[in-house]
């Protein structure tokens, strides 16, 4: 029997669900949604977007619009980074923070024209954001709308993305800039995404979506679903939100100092985040690579002379190196590239050393 | 479709177990590495650990996730597959050849409470 509040909970589905369902995808909860996990293969779909290009539904994202005379005090506002007087078409990353400097959920802003703004969130943090944002409009003159419900939105990603983009496609964004957006009629199309490849976002009606979807599979582009989007930006030390980027994680702890911008205006948070600056921090996120192939998992302990100093947040065997890796986030005392530590894997102990927290390098087009 | 193999036993967490005299050689089934997708590693218990029918002995690591290893039958480890140690993939080419470890049976008894071929065939098809 299922109760009012099981229904209440069910996961949300896609506009592209049921051709997931008909590629055969492996579909697991994810977000709040029903998500392709994988089509062919975790290894040959991150392999795909390495080498050549992939295509993933990332509808599951949330989008928030931002308009009016204080559209841009009241992003610089809820936002780490500084979008003052920037062009129309730019893309910004930050985070959202609370006071204590924890982190909300961290996104995109766009700037799609003078007090119009488009935001991109994480799909777990719809609700929260949402009301994040509303209770901290106050005082504001800005027309905030949660249209995560009306986007569809696909990713394209891979050096061959430009190119499936404008054959297959027939949308041109040779001169599309990274972290730069355009709209053509209502749909959106940014240079971005969060696999470490040049790539191209789509966000447009469900109908549009689809389409697109039905012609880039059917020249031949390779589905890629949520697992290989983990080990894509896990590789290049992207943060996925809920392991590296917590409430109780702050950007300054994640080292993503570089997107909390503390020299502009007054923002949430920028009080504690300066005193994490300047003081520094208890805990740091740090990579760590083992000897051994025994794999780190989230939540597993890291280990200094014995006792516990902190968690892996992310870990995989990478697929493009053959080595053990994860991000963790440790006692600071304990982050210096070098520093032997221990990670505890089940019942055995095994030793790594701290590296950069970058396994491969980016290749963007800039 | 899943290939099982006739003459093993089989466990409702996709182990199998081959018997000859008093020594059982186990291993997963070929719905579970089909399930796992890639394999990456494989971690062993040693020689001469105990194992317990139900519980776990170690674990196959695919990309995406760590599952365990339950042991089907009770028994001393007499043997384990070391070859898994530096070509975990193995365990995809063929499931049921290469195997994980074998046991000295410690109850034969408890072959009675796994599945044969057929009622596991069945069992995957729910």
């Amino acid at each position: 029997m299922v109760t009012e509040q099981e229904l209440e909970k069910k996961e949300k589905r896609t506009c592209l669900y049921d051709k997931h369902v008909a590629l055969g995808a492996l579909i697991s909860p994810f977000g709040g949604f029903e998500m392709p996990i994988q089509y062919a293969g975790i290894a040959l779909e991150h392999k795909a977007v390495r080498e050549k290009v992939g295509v993933f539904d990332v509808s599951h994202m949330g989008e928030v619009t931002v308009r009016g005379k204080d559209a841009e005090r009241y992003i610089q506002y809820i936002f780490t980074n500084d979008i003052a007087d920037a062009p129309i078409g730019k893309i910004y990353y930050g985070m959202m923070c609370q006071e204590d400097g924890g982190t909300v959920d961290d996104l995109l802003v766009y700037k799609m024209g003078e007090g119009d703004f488009f935001l991109v969130i994480n799909a777990a943090n719809i609700d929260k954001d949402w009301a994040w944002m509303q209770q901290h409009a106050e005082g504001f003159e800005v027309d905030l709308q949660n249209v995560s419900d009306f986007y569809g939105q696909i990713a394209v990603q891979g050096p061959e993305s430009e190119y499936v983009m404008e054959t297959v496609l027939g949308i041109p964004c040779s001169e599309l800039l990274f972290y730069t957006v355009k709209t053509i009629g209502d749909v959106i199309v940014s240079r971005t995404g969060y696999t470490g490849e040049d790539g191209f976002e789509i966000y447009a009606s469900v109908d549009y979506i689809r389409s697109c979807w039905d012609k880039l599979i059917e020249a031949g582009v390779q589905p890629c679903g949520l697992g290989c989007r983990d080990t894509l930006r896990f590789e290049v030390g992207l943060p996925l939100y809920g392991d590296e980027l917590t409430e109780e994680i702050s950007p300054i702890m994640a080292g993503l100092g570089i997107f909390v911008k503390l020299d502009k205006t007054d923002f949430i948070g920028r009080e504690a985040l300066l005193q994490q600056k300047t003081e520094g921090v208890a805990k740091k996120l740090v990579g760590i690579e083992l000897a051994d192939k025994a794999i780190p998992r989230h939540g597993y302990v890291v280990l200094k002379d014995g006792q516990p100093i902190g968690e892996v947040t992310t870990g995989y065997h990478t697929l493009s190196s053959d080595k053990s890796v994860c991000m963790a986030l440790i006692d600071s005392k304990w982050a210096a590239l070098g520093t032997v530590v221990f990670i505890q894997i089940r019942k055995k102990v095994f030793e790594g050393r701290v590296v950069k927290k970058k396994f491969y390098e980016k290749h963007y087009k800039k | 479709m899943a290939k099982v193999m006739e003459g093993l036993y089989y466990s409702e967490s996709h182990e199998w177990v081959r018997v000859e005299g008093n020594e059982g050689t186990i291993g997963i089934t070929d719905y579970a590495q089909n399930a796992l997708g890639n394999v990456v590693y494989v971690d062993l218990p040693e020689v001469d650990d105990e194992v317990e029918a139900g519980e776990e002995f170690g674990a196959v690591e695919s990309v995406k996730a760590a599952s365990d290893l339950y042991a089907p039958v009770s028994g001393t480890v007499i043997e384990v597959n070391e070859a898994l140690e530096n070509a975990p993939e193995l365990v995809n080419q063929d499931a049921y050849e290469n195997w994980i470890i074998k046991v000295e049976l410690s109850d034969k008894a408890e072959l009675e409470q796994l599945m044969d071929s057929k009622t596991y065939e069945e069992f995957c098809t729910k």
